[in-house]
C-alpha cells in the first residue's frame, strides 16, 4: 500500500470561524483548587442570599409557575455531537450537506464550539498574546461548547423584529412564530451568539427522511427565521399531560432532545422557578457563569465551567 | 422644436427658449440608451425573480453576514436622495443664489433615488410575498407591527421623506409647466392638443395672477421649511437600523450625525456627475457652469471633511472606550478580510476629496467630475464596509464567518442603477430640467443670469 498525490484539490469544510474565544470568556476553564474555593463560596452566597442566585428565572411572566432554563456542564461534554444530531431528528432541521455548509448556511440549532482554552498556568500572568494557539503546549485545553438558543430574559433579537416574529412568552421562552415572520433578518445581526438559522431554500426531505420527521414540529418554508426552541412541543406536551391530572409539570418530565441524547448527561433542563429543580441546583454552582454576560441578555441557560488541571485560574 | 422657440429678444424669452427646447425630440443616442437601460432592468427582473423563486440563498448572504449588498444599495441609495432636498430646501432657505439651476434636477433626483432605494427593504426579505405584514394597518390578525423596530421607523421616515419630497418638487414646478402649457397653446397639430391638456392638468389652472403668485411663494416657503428637519431625520432614522442593534461596530452614538453628513456627500457627488453629461446632453452649459461646481465642491469638501472626522471619531472612541469586542471589530475592518474596500472607501472619501481645496480644481469640470465618481464609489464602499464588516465578526469568535455577493445581488445592484437612470432620462425629456420662473427671478434681481461663471468671486 502507498500514498500517491491525486493532484486534486479540496477545500476543507469547517463550521467555525476561529478556535480562539479571544479572551471573552466564551469558553471557560477553572482549576480543580478553584473551583472547589468556588463551590464553597457559593454555598455560602445561597445560605444568604437565597433569591439572588437565579436571576433567569425573573424573566418571565410574574404569574407563571415556569421558567424554562437550562444548564451544561462543559466538564462533562466531551463533544461527541450526539445532541446535534438528536436536534436535527427531534425538530425536523434539514441535512445541507457540504457545499452549503462551506457557504454558511448550516440550519443546526445547537452546534458544539471547540476552542482551544490558553494554559491554566500562563493564565495569571498572560493576556491577549496567550491565546490557546499553541497546541504543542503541555498545558493547551480543548473546551467543547454546544451553542444554541439562549432563551435570553432581556434578548437583543426580540425589540428589532419589525412583525413580532419574535417575542417573549409567559414562560420566558423567545417564541418564534414561523407564520409570522417575513425574513428581514434582523434578529440574526443581533443576536451575539448568532444562534439563528434562515431558511436559504426550500429544502428536501428525500425518502427515507421523510418518514422520521417528527410530526409535532411544523417544516419550516423558504424566507423564514428559526432557532432552538427548547423543543416547546415536549414543553406542550408535559404541561398537557399535567393538566389532565391537575398537577403542575414535574422536575424531570420535560426532556429536550439534546438532553436526553446526551450520554455524559451534560445538558439538564427544567424549571429556574422550582428552587429543587436540578437545573436551578446546577445553576447555584460555583463554576456557573452566562456566556457573554456582560451584554445583559440574561440568558436562560448556565453553563458550568470546565475543570482542568493546574492552580489557577483563567 | 425649432418652430417653438420664439426669437430671442430679451434674457427672458431666451431662458424659456432654452429650457423648454431642451425638451421632446431626442436623438437617437437618446433611445439606444433608453432600450440599454431597459435590456439592463429586465436581466435585474429576471434576477429578483429568480431569487423569489429559488429562495434568499440565491443571494450571496449566509450566516452570520444576513445582510449584505442589498441593505448596502438601500443605505447608499437613500443617501442619495439627500442632496436634492438639502439643495432645494435648505439653500433656499438660505438664500443661495447658485441653487436655482440646478435645485429641479436635485429634486428629481431625490425622488428618483427614493423611489430605488425603497425597493431593496422589499427585494431583501425573506418572504416578500408577506411585505405588508410591515405596514400599520388594520387587519383580521389583529396586529400592529413592531414600534420598537428600527426597521418600522424606516418605513415612515422613508416613505414620509417621498410624499414631502414630492410634493415640494411638484410645487415648483407648476409656473413651469403652466409656462409650456401655454406654449403649446400657439401649436396646432394633435400632439400639441395632447401636450397642452396633459400639462394643462399637471399646471392645476395657473395663470400667474398675483394673487396665485403671492401664495405660491408662501407655500413655497412653508415646504421649504416643513422638508429641511427631513434632511437631517431621515437618514438619522436609517443610521439607527444600525445603531440601535447591539452589534459591534454597529452600536455607536454618533451614526446619526455621521450619516446624514455621508448621505449629502454622497448626493452632492451624484448631482455632480448627473450634471456633467446632462447639461452637455440638454446644451445647458450657460446655466450649470464653473460657478456652479465651485460652489457644489465647496459643499462636498465641507462633507468630506465631516465623513473623514468621523471616521477618524469611530476608531478613537472604539479605542479609548476599553471595550475589547469593540476595538476588535475596528481593528479587524481595516486590517482584516475587508481591508481592500476599508481601503478604497478611505481614499475615495477623504483623501480624494481633498483636491477641492484648490479653487482652480473645483471650477474645472473634467475634474469634479471625475471626483464626484471617485466619491459616489467610497460611499457605496463606506456602507458596504459598515454593514458586512461588521457582521462578520461580531461576539461569538466560533460563528465569525465571510460573505460575498453572488451574480444574483450583483444584477439587482446593476439594475438599481439602471432603474433610476431610467426615470431621471425620463424626466430630462419630459419636464423642464432648470426651473424657468428661478432663473427668470435671479435675472430679474441682477443676482445671476445664464452664462455668468462668476470669475471674480
Amino acid at each position: 500500500m502507498g500514498l500517491a498525490a491525486t493532484g486534486r484539490r479540496v477545500e476543507l469544510v469547517s463550521l467555525q470561524g476561529s478556535h480562539d474565544d479571544h479572551d471573552r470568556e466564551i469558553a471557560e476553564v477553572i482549576s480543580l483548587d478553584v473551583a472547589a474555593e468556588a463551590e464553597e463560596h457559593a454555598r455560602e452566597e445561597m445560605e444568604l442570599h437565597p433569591e439572588a442566585l437565579v436571576h433567569a428565572s425573573e424573566d418571565a411572566d410574574p404569574k407563571s409557575p415556569y421558567r424554562w432554563g437550562m444548564a451544561v456542564d462543559l466538564s462533562s461534554c466531551t463533544g461527541c455531537s450526539a445532541c446535534v444530531t438528536a436536534c436535527y431528528a427531534e425538530n425536523n432541521i434539514p441535512v445541507v450537506g457540504e457545499e452549503f455548509c462551506s457557504q454558511g448556511r448550516e440550519m443546526a440549532w445547537l452546534r458544539i464550539g471547540t476552542y482551544y482554552e490558553h494554559a491554566i498556568e500562563e493564565g495569571a500572568n498572560g493576556h491577549g498574546d496567550t491565546h490557546g494557539d499553541d497546541p504543542g503546549s503541555d498545558s493547551f485545553h480543548v473546551v467543547h461548547l454546544p451553542m444554541m438558543c439562549q432563551q435570553c430574559g432581556n434578548a437583543p433579537c426580540e425589540p428589532v423584529c419589525p412583525v413580532y416574529a419574535t417575542y417573549h412568552n409567559p414562560e420566558g421562552l423567545n417564541v418564534q412564530i414561523y407564520n409570522r415572520c417575513v425574513g428581514t433578518r434582523y434578529c440574526s445581526n443581533n443576536c451575539p451568539y448568532k444562534a439563528r438559522r434562515f431558511e436559504w431554500f426550500d429544502y428536501e426531505f428525500p425518502f427515507p427522511l421523510n418518514l422520521q420527521l417528527n410530526p409535532d414540529v411544523t417544516v419550516r418554508e423558504k424566507g423564514v427565521m428559526e432557532k432552538c426552541t427548547f423543543c416547546v412541543q415536549r414543553v406542550a406536551a408535559a404541561k398537557n399531560t399535567a393538566a389532565y391530572e391537575y398537577r403542575a409539570v414535574v422536575d424531570g418530565e420535560v426532556t429536550p432532545a439534546c438532553a436526553q441524547t446526551c450520554p455524559a448527561e451534560a445538558i439538564v433542563f427544567g424549571n429556574l422557578r422550582d428552587p429543587n429543580s436540578r437545573v436551578s441546583q446546577w445553576a447555584k454552582s460555583g463554576r456557573s457563569y452566562h456566556v457573554l454576560g456582560e451584554l445583559n441578555t440574561r440568558p436562560a441557560i448556565t453553563y458550568l465551567k470546565e475543570v482542568a488541571r493546574g492552580t489557577e485560574e483563567t | 422644436m425649432a418652430s417653438v422657440a420664439p426669437p430671442a429678444r430679451s434674457p427672458f424669452a431666451k431662458v424659456s427658449r432654452d429650457i423648454i427646447g431642451a425638451l421632446w425630440e431626442p436623438d437617437w443616442r437618446y433611445h439606444v440608451m433608453m432600450v440599454a437601460l431597459l435590456a439592463i432592468l429586465g436581466w435585474a427582473g429576471f434576477a429578483w425573480i429568480y431569487q423569489i423563486k429559488v429562495g434568499m440563498g440565491a443571494a450571496g448572504i449566509n450566516h452570520p453576514v444576513m445582510w449584505g449588498v442589498y441593505i448596502t444599495n438601500f443605505v447608499f441609495w437613500v443617501g442619495i436622495a439627500h442632496s436634492g432636498t438639502l439643495i432645494s430646501a435648505i439653500l433656499y432657505l438660505l438664500r443661495s443664489g447658485w441653487r436655482t439651476t440646478i435645485n429641479r434636477a436635485a429634486e428629481a433626483m431625490t425622488i428618483f433615488a427614493v423611489m430605488t432605494a425603497g425597493l431593496f427593504p422589499i427585494i431583501h426579505l425573506g418572504r416578500i410575498w408577506y411585505f405588508y405584514f410591515l405596514a400599520p394597518y388594520p387587519n383580521q390578525r389583529l396586529l400592529w407591527p413592531n414600534f420598537r423596530s428600527p426597521l418600522i421607523w424606516d418605513f415612515f421616515a422613508i416613505s414620509t421623506y417621498f410624499t414631502i419630497s414630492l410634493l415640494f418638487w411638484y410645487s415648483g414646478l407648476i409656473p413651469d409647466v403652466a409656462a409650456i402649457r401655454d406654449k403649446m397653446k400657439g401649436l396646432t397639430g394633435r400632439a400639441a392638443r395632447l401636450k397642452e391638456k396633459i400639462y394643462g392638468a399637471l399646471a392645476l389652472g395657473w395663470q400667474g395672477s398675483d394673487r396665485q403668485w403671492k401664495n405660491y411663494r408662501r407655500a413655497y416657503l412653508y415646504m421649504a421649511a416643513i422638508a429641511t428637519p427631513l434632511v437631517l431625520s431621515v437618514h438619522s432614522v436609517v443610521s439607527w437600523d444600525f445603531a440601535m442593534a447591539i452589534t459591534p461596530g454597529w452600536h455607536s452614538t454618533i451614526f446619526a450625525p455621521y450619516f446624514v453628513a455621508g448621505a449629502i456627500f454622497s448626493g452632492i457627488a451624484m448631482v455632480i456627475t448627473l450634471s456633467v453629461p446632462f447639461r452637455w446632453a440638454l446644451g445647458l452649459e450657460d446655466y450649470i457652469n464653473e460657478y456652479h461646481y465651485d460652489n457644489m465642491g465647496k459643499l462636498l469638501l465641507l462633507t468630506s471633511l465631516i465623513v473623514g472626522y468621523a471616521y477618524v471619531t469611530e476608531y478613537f472612541m472604539a479605542w479609548f472606550s476599553g471595550d475589547a469586542m469593540e476595538w476588535e471589530s475596528f481593528r479587524w475592518r481595516a486590517l482584516g478580510a475587508y481591508a481592500g474596500p476599508f481601503v478604497i472607501m478611505f481614499i475615495c472619501n477623504v483623501l480624494i476629496p481633498l483636491l477641492c481645496f484648490w479653487r482652480k480644481i473645483r471650477r474645472s469640470i473634467k475634474a469634479m467630475f471625475v471626483i464626484s465618481i471617485f466619491v459616489n464609489i467610497g460611499m457605496w464602499y463606506e456602507r458596504f464596509v459598515i454593514i458586512v464588516s461588521a457582521l462578520a465578526h461580531e461576539y461569538e469568535p466560533g460563528a465569525w464567518g465571510l460573505y460575498k455577493p453572488s451574480w444574483v445581488e450583483l444584477s439587482i445592484t446593476l439594475g438599481s442603477f439602471a432603474w433610476f437612470l431610467f426615470w431621471f432620462m425620463l424626466f430630462a425629456k419630459v419636464l423642464p430640467a432648470i426651473s424657468i420662473t428661478e432663473v427668470k427671478e435671479s435675472i430679474a434681481e441682477g443676482v445671476w443670469s445664464p452664462g455668468d461663471k462668476k470669475e471674480d468671486s
